[in-house]
């Protein structure tokens, strides 16, 4: 039905730990999504067919035991692969962020491996992106800064595969030396990702994964930078604007679903 | 028979090339050429081989790593082969999760475990006592074990054979009488070193002295029996210093009602009264954390706890169990409150100091180093707060020598819980008689016997390692959100507590007053493994686990919710309104006792203080002509220098909270004040600081606590928040409280405390002491050693803004802005960061006598008056002047914009006696701010009547210019070396 909101399932559950502000995320952008434990879902009391858009949020599923997103991706692999599989048949769209970019690779339906950091240390900071791959989810969006916060999150793969990537336009986007680490004279690449890797596509674009956390940007007054922003717009007598750079993936997302959609319905 | 298999690295990995940087800044002779990092997982139960085979593709990321199963197959040469895993029954958390793929995986069972442990390969010419010693850097024998072999012994053992660290108790006898019938002597043996066994070993400290087990022996006199075991152990639990507060609680001197509740509990009563309609708090002092109002709809919580003795024996563990266990009492606030941000602050001993102690006298018990402290504690909160999705915006580091015997570890967390659940306040909550006693989350084991009586205990040789527990935080996770999340507002259970000091055996006596009663069948507490004594399950401090009152007619579904959530949830009894505490154990009563003689029967003690005044030396004249260098200097030391290293390992922007960050402006200046947005879709702020000042206690414990105060409240009202929306905590950390001397100094803080609440109308709302931190041991040479910790009081506060968007930083934002110091300057630098620095350099002590004094009245009008300031926006940065005086605040505001200065010191040095006093005085009050010129006039205006002074202009080079009292200039420096400087000390960290 053509009226009805975009839906979304957030998984939750063993640790993953963003499924509220990606929810949140999601409802400002106009979607209706729902926080879904797998447990529900391996029980059949929710089901993945009756959603628009699958969200692996951030986190630290089983405390990232055995390898960051493993234990998550086996448990999805055991019992969901399924409905996981008919899910992306249909073209429809996937966001794996952080852990649940980390759970995306385990599972193989995105390319490469997170693997620790050059610092073998978690790390939080903000870093600049430049997009690069084409996909619903990143129409309209050029250089931005959002936080990473992580231990496992350097990008690597084979170098075929990241041949494949390349002539696929697959690479979500790289580190660059933006705004963010211009101001704090911070190195771009903030975990030795392989050629800068932030984060891949999968299935034409519609699945993305991302080490940097968009849901934790839907402000600008979540940017580091936000106290200079808010004293120099005031100088300027301009208004700074409300959302910060990570909501136009959301707002991406929702309107994708809602348009194609009523294309189906017509 | 038990499998094992093996993954290794396919690419270079960051973990080994860590470990190799590590292992050779060890001034080992010889060189590590290479070293391997394997993980290695032991699963103790019979498995089919294709199943095998099934089990290692799980484990394995193709793209990353290899799978083996059995044989350690090592294809190069190399020479040492290390591995490290955890000891029998110490929580194995990989192993845990290991065993759950393995079972969802292979869709069936099984109760034996599966062992995690990792195996370092290494390729070098290095001796094995090299390799010992790189052993010990990588595991504390307490929990862990170790196993070396040579090249030649692999080679010829061919494999490095299967081991599995089972736990194999031998059951002894259940519960066993203790005879009070005795002498004195014989009862002070008794509560110091605890009930023997009947093979005559003694179970370590009951913590009671004559007086409690002189009660606890009429008591039983009257019920014409002894105790058993399991009752007095019971008993030393409740009565602990750790659970009841008795230096706070008894007399002292003329004090009938003791200090918490005349002066810290009184402070907060007068403060309501007065505030009236305008009274924050909702809930003080009687759950588990404080709560305020945040808006309408919810409440915001906060609890800060210390961890102290543990972690010295076990940093990591100390810690991580420290801030889940600090997590717990948020979550067992009211019906259970979200956790939204953590806290943290560490008092240590300088990282570099490598002089040996031992906790023995025969030199066999090494104390860790300072070094391995910090690093155990910083990783301890570390994975504890980041594995839990809570962000951790705000702490500090502090450093003094006296911390090398008992770090201490504070921790804290803030919740949020709406004002109602349903129809009732969430404050509410009431165990009734007939619900079911339920223990939730992990099970139980042997680690965590005795923490709450070793907390009150000093610290030696006899200091039970059975204290160290680990924490698991993903089932703390799966816990938390089926708690807060889910189970609270399907109203499932009528009150819920957190299992902390003395377990179970704390938490249900606890709960069973609101009904006054319960009896436990101790027989359902689920275990680890076979094996406990009843006395061990009961007090057992395994952690992750809460304990709740469940109404019959709701078991059902609350249980079958825990089990959707992968929860543990067990029925072990049933409150009652007998006024008693009963324990059965398979059908026999091993536990019988008043829960009025549990909970009061302790006696009070009448505690006598002693003032006494020493007087300390003054620091000369200024030394050195070098300002220059002196700020530079300052800037390095340990106190003031940039802890960047721990704010960003620690999450921060999990829960898309973060306003105000820990890290502020271009230069990342590490700031007192953070502000987090915990409701996303209101604008209201919380902001969160913490101030201590232990180098003040020894000249002036009343000043201490008074600039505590000051200082905790400064910061939040330097950020942007409002004295009327304040609450404080306190955290006090003593010493050797027996002694008159330190209960003298111990009764002044805790007056001052009372005192400035009231003046500044800002109420405690939670708090919690560590009265014993005093270490006994041996230095290499075998000779006694004592170290006390400086009297320590830790003040944390919290404010609720009504726009996190005004938050102010610190950094200097444009050139041009003109910069004030608020309050006046004073000759202040008793117990100075200055004087120590002075002192270490002409290796002599100068403590001073001048402790900064903080006029409440004036602090308050100015306060206010800045508050109107930044709620109209005419402050551009702003920071709370602290440790190192104005120069550190000013090049802190510096460095963070990137923008230089130029100072004039010309107006406020007056009352000072020289230029560096001037400099690094650390007197109370002051903020220092820029503004936007333009809004000078109208700054000023609302400023007008208190002391505020413009003393320079943020300029546009990147020059950071002083000019002295005499108008020459004493300060140049450019701000890209300042902030290397800054950044220095922990540059390698």
């Amino acid at each position: 039905m053509a009226n009805k909101k975009v839906k979304v399932l957030v998984f939750s559950g063993y640790g993953l730990n963003c499924e509220e502000e990606t929810k949140y995320a999601f409802e400002l952008a106009g979607g209706d999504a729902d926080i879904v434990h797998i447990n529900d879902l391996i029980a059949g009391i929710k089901k993945i067919k009756n959603y628009d858009i699958l969200a692996f949020p951030g986190g630290f599923s089983f405390g990232d035991d055995t390898g960051s997103g493993k234990a998550y991706a086996n448990k999805v692999r055991n019992h969901l692969w399924k409905d996981i599989e008919e899910f992306i048949a249909k073209d429809k769209l996937i966001i794996g962020i952080c852990n649940g970019f980390q759970i995306l690779t385990n599972l193989g339906i995105l390319p490469g491996a997170l693997m620790w950091n050059d610092s073998a240390r978690y790390i939080d900071r903000w870093v600049d992106i430049k997009i690069e791959g084409k996909s619903p989810w990143l129409t309209g969006i050029d250089t931005i800064s959002l936080p990473i916060a992580h231990g496992e999150g350097k990008f690597y793969t084979d170098t075929e595969t990241l041949k494949k990537i390349k002539n696929e336009n697959a690479i979500v986007a790289r580190y660059v030396k933006g705004e963010t680490c211009e101001m704090t004279g911070l190195s771009s690449n903030p975990n030795g990702a392989l050629e800068d890797i932030a984060g891949v596509l999968g299935n034409n674009g519609n699945i993305i994964g991302m080490m940097p956390h968009p849901e934790r940007g839907l402000f600008v007054s979540q940017l580091p930078n936000f106290p200079y922003l808010k004293e120099k717009s005031r100088r300027d007598g301009k208004k700074l604007p409300k959302y910060g750079p990570g909501f136009q993936i959301f707002k991406n997302a929702v309107e994708y679903c809602a348009r194609t959609r009523l294309k189906i319905n017509r | 028979m038990a499998s094992r298999i093996i993954i290794s690295q396919k690419v270079r990995d960051a973990r080994a090339e860590t470990k190799k940087i590590q292992f050779n800044s060890l001034n080992l002779k010889g060189k590590i050429n290479d070293v391997l990092v394997l993980d290695s997982y032991t699963i103790d139960t019979n498995i089919k081989s294709d199943a095998l085979t099934k089990i290692a593709s799980a484990l394995t990321n193709k793209i990353l790593e290899d799978g083996t199963i059995g044989k350690l197959d090592l294809k190069n040469a190399f020479d040492w082969i290390l591995e490290i895993g955890f000891l029998p029954g110490v929580t194995d958390n990989i192993g845990t999760t290991t065993k759950e793929t393995i079972e969802d995986l292979l869709k069936f069972k099984f109760s034996e475990s599966v062992y995690f442990s990792q195996i370092f390969i290494l390729s070098g010419n290095i001796s094995r006592q090299e390799v010992e010693t790189i052993g010990l850097t990588l595991h504390n024998p307490l929990i862990q074990r170790i196993r070396i072999k040579s090249y030649a012994e692999f080679v010829k053992e061919k494999d490095l054979e299967i081991l599995v660290p089972k736990v194999n108790l031998k059951s002894e006898d259940a519960v066993i009488e203790v005879n009070l019938n005795v002498t004195d002597e014989e009862l002070i043996k008794i509560g110091k070193g605890g009930v023997v066994d009947k093979n005559g070993i003694s179970r370590g400290p009951l913590a009671l002295d004559l007086a409690y087990m002189k009660a606890i022996q009429e008591y039983f006199r009257s019920k014409k029996r002894n105790p058993t075991d399991i009752e007095l152990e019971s008993i030393a639990q409740t009565w602990s210093e750790h659970c009841k507060h008795t230096i706070f609680a008894d007399k002292l001197d003329e004090i009938d009602k003791g200090l918490y509740k005349t002066y810290i509990k009184e402070a907060t009563n007068i403060i309501r009264k007065k505030k009236g309609k305008r009274d924050i708090c909702v809930s003080v002092f009687s759950d588990n954390a404080g709560a305020i109002a945040f808006d309408d709809k919810y409440l915001v919580t906060h609890k800060v706890e210390t961890h102290n003795s543990p972690s010295a024996l076990d940093p990591f563990g100390g810690s991580i169990t420290g801030i889940v266990g600090v997590n717990r009492d948020t979550i067992g606030f009211g019906l259970g409150a979200k956790p939204v941000a953590n806290m943290y602050g560490f008092c240590l001993a300088d990282p570099s100091d490598t002089r040996a102690l031992f906790r023995d006298k025969n030199l066999t018990q090494k104390m860790l180093s300072p070094r391995r402290i910090m690093d155990g504690v910083i990783a301890g909160v570390n994975v504890g707060g980041n594995c839990s999705g809570i962000p951790t915006p705000h702490g500090f580091v502090y450093f003094d020598e006296r911390f090398r015997g008992k770090p201490l570890v504070f921790v804290g967390t803030v919740g949020i819980i709406p004002r109602k659940i349903g129809k009732n306040f969430s404050t509410e909550k009431e165990a009734k008689k007939g619900d079911c006693i339920v223990v939730i989350g992990g099970k139980v084991g042997q680690d965590g016997i005795h923490g709450a009586t070793f907390s009150s205990e000093v610290m030696d040789g006899a200091s039970p390692a059975t204290a160290v527990q680990i924490g698991d935080p993903i089932t703390q996770k799966k816990l938390s959100d089926a708690i807060v999340k889910e189970a609270r507002d399907l109203n499932l259970y009528s009150s819920i507590t957190d299992n902390g000091a003395g377990g179970i055996s704390c938490s249900i006596a606890e709960m069973a007053k609101e009904c006054n009663g319960c009896k436990v069948e101790l027989e359902k507490v689920p275990l680890k493994y076979p094996g406990l004594t009843p006395w061990k399950i009961w007090i057992s401090e395994s952690q992750e686990r809460m304990t709740l009152a469940v109404p019959k007619s709701k078991w059902k579904a609350f249980k079958k919710l825990m089990d959707m959530r992968g929860v543990g949830a067990d029925v072990v009894g049933e409150f009652t309104n007998s006024g008693k505490c009963v324990v059965t154990y398979h059908g026999k009563k091993i536990v019988d006792m008043d829960l009025e003689f549990l909970h009061n029967g302790l006696p009070s003690r009448n505690l006598v203080s002693k003032d006494e005044k020493i007087t300390y030396l003054e620091a000369p004249k200024q030394t050195s002509k070098d300002l220059t260098k002196i700020v530079k200097d300052m800037l390095k030391r340990l106190n003031i220098t940039s802890f960047e290293f721990i704010s960003k390992q620690y999450d921060h922007e999990v829960q898309a909270n973060s306003i105000l960050k820990p890290l502020q402006g271009r230069g990342q200046v590490n700031a007192d004040v953070a502000v987090i947005r915990p409701v996303l879709d209101s604008k209201k702020g919380v902001l969160l600081s913490s101030t201590l000042n232990p180098s003040y206690s020894e000249i002036d414990s009343y000043k201490m606590a008074a600039s505590s105060i000051d200082g905790a409240i400064r910061s939040v009202i330097a950020a942007g928040g409002d004295i009327e929306n304040l609450a404080i905590l306190d955290n006090f950390c003593w010493c050797s409280s027996t002694d008159p001397v330190r209960l003298g100094q111990l009764k002044s803080a805790v007056k001052a405390c009372f005192d400035y609440a009231v003046a500044f109308g800002t109420p405690f709302i939670s708090g919690k002491d560590s009265m014993f931190n005093d270490f006994k041991g041996y230095d290499e040479k075998g000779n006694l050693i004592n170290i006390s910790i400086p009297p320590t009081l830790l003040i944390s506060s919290i404010g609720v803004m009504n726009d996190a968007e005004k938050a102010i930083s610190l950094d200097f934002k444009f050139e041009g802005d003109l910069v004030y110091v608020l309050g006046g300057t004073l000759e202040e630098l008793g117990g100075s960061e200055y004087f120590k620095y002075v002192s270490e350099k002409t290796k002599k002590e100068f403590i001073g006598n001048i402790v900064p004094s903080v006029d409440a009245v004036k602090n308050m009008k100015l306060y206010k008056a800045f508050t109107k300031c930044a709620n109209k926006e005419l402050v551009a940065s702003s920071i709370s002047i602290g440790r190192g005086g104005l120069a550190v605040a000013l090049a802190k505001s510096s460095i963070g914009g990137k923008l230089g200065a130029e100072i004039e010191l010309k107006k406020i040095s007056k009352k000072t006696s020289g230029d560096d006093r001037a400099l690094f005085s650390e007197s109370q009050g002051r903020i220092l701010v820029s503004i936007n010129p333009k809004n000078k006039k109208t700054f000023e205006d609302i400023m007008k009547g208190n002391s505020f002074t413009q003393i320079g202009k943020v300029s546009k080079d990147s020059k950071f210019i002083i000019k002295g009292r005499d108008g020459n200039e004493i300060v140049n420096a450019g701000i890209d070396a300042l902030l290397t400087d800054y950044k220095s000390t922990f540059k390698n960290f």
